[in-house]
């Protein structure tokens, strides 16, 4: 690594270092917002920018196959998803003033003392560590490809069984709730009974 | 490019998803802040597995390979929250995470005895249908 260390100054940043510092703080920036905003749509709209701006950055990793499969996948289905669900619930749309809850110091205290220990921890271990990201890219659809199907072709097609388990727990979760009017309309007869107090809610 | 950069980003988006998770009070927020986090990860594994592919001189890509299987694995974990939740606001009527305080056991909020066997009832019932 000291040969390494010659070769890179720490005061001299490469473009792409530039460029990634920042895309990072735009990231970084958006991740505040959607977790510190009192508008519940506007959060999900910054996860957009935080989501996009993570693609950027395997991009510019050269991590292409990753990088588009993160626009597809996160942007395209994921935030799309969380929509419908902020929709849903019937979530306002203007600010709700209740959106942090009341453990929200001890919450910044924590996160806080994570994130310097953590920043502490990495900075230290790898201050003379250097990416080398010439040649060829390392994450190019071909090599994530020919990596998949040689080397996690058991591990991928476990994966499939695992969306497959997803898709009918998700089914199953959502219809239990119409088969059940009947059985907890009839348990809201019973007296002291909790359904007929969250009707009147 | 430093591997610092990737690393401390990765990081702080950790803990600015732990902090979303902790401070959040509707469960959708918190599934996002849950988002965040597995994308802090997504980001360490794939800085890790591009500096590992020009060191090592064999390498398997696993850290690519896992990204993939993160990011399959969260949006399967997003569906099945997503579902949970609106079951559970179909049910109760609050998306709400600090009224969902049914198996809770404090001094302050004893719901009582016939409120609890209720609860447990429906739950039965639920469980049976």
């Amino acid at each position: 690594m000291s040969l390494a260390a010659q070769t890179h100054g720490f005061l001299t940043p490469t473009g792409v270092e530039i460029a990634f510092l920042l895309v990072g703080l735009v990231t970084f920036g958006a991740a505040l917002v959607t977790v510190t905003t009192r508008q519940l749509v506007h959060a999900a709209l910054w996860l957009v920018v935080a989501l996009g701006g993570l693609a950027v950055e395997y991009l510019l990793l050269t991590a292409e196959f990753i990088a588009w499969v993160q626009v597809l996948i996160y942007v395209g289905s994921v935030v799309v998803l969380l929509l419908f669900g902020l929709m849903l619930t019937k979530a306002p749309i203007g600010r709700s003033p209740d959106a942090d809850s009341g453990n929200r110091w001890a919450a910044l205290t924590v996160a806080v003392a994570a994130a310097t220990a953590l920043v502490w921890v990495v900075v230290d271990a790898f201050r003379a560590t250097w990416i080398d990201l010439d040649g060829a890219a390392a994450g190019s659809t071909k090599v994530t490809g020919a990596s998949l199907f040689q080397n996690w072709v058991l591990p991928f097609e476990a994966l499939s069984v695992l969306l497959l388990a997803a898709l009918v727990g998700a089914i199953v979760l959502s219809r239990r709730a119409k088969a059940t009017a009947a059985a907890s309309s009839a348990a809201a007869d019973a007296p002291g009974g909790r359904p007929a107090e969250e009707g009147v809610r | 490019m430093h591997l610092v950069y990737p690393a401390v980003l990765s990081a702080l988006l950790f803990c600015t998803g732990l902090y979303g998770v902790l401070a959040r009070r509707n469960a959708i927020l918190v599934l996002m802040s849950v988002e965040l986090m597995l994308n802090a990860v997504n980001l360490n594994l794939v800085a890790f597995d591009v500096w590992l592919s020009k060191t090592a001189t064999e390498t398997l890509h696993s850290g690519q390979a896992l990204t993939l299987f993160t990011i399959a694995i969260a949006a399967a974990e997003i569906g099945i929250g997503l579902a949970i939740v609106l079951a559970v606001y179909r049910d109760r009527g609050t998306s709400d995470i600090d009224r969902l305080r049914d198996s809770a056991e404090g001094p302050g909020d004893d719901p009582g005895p016939g409120d609890a066997a209720a609860a447990q009832d429906t739950e039965k019932a639920e469980a049976t249908t």
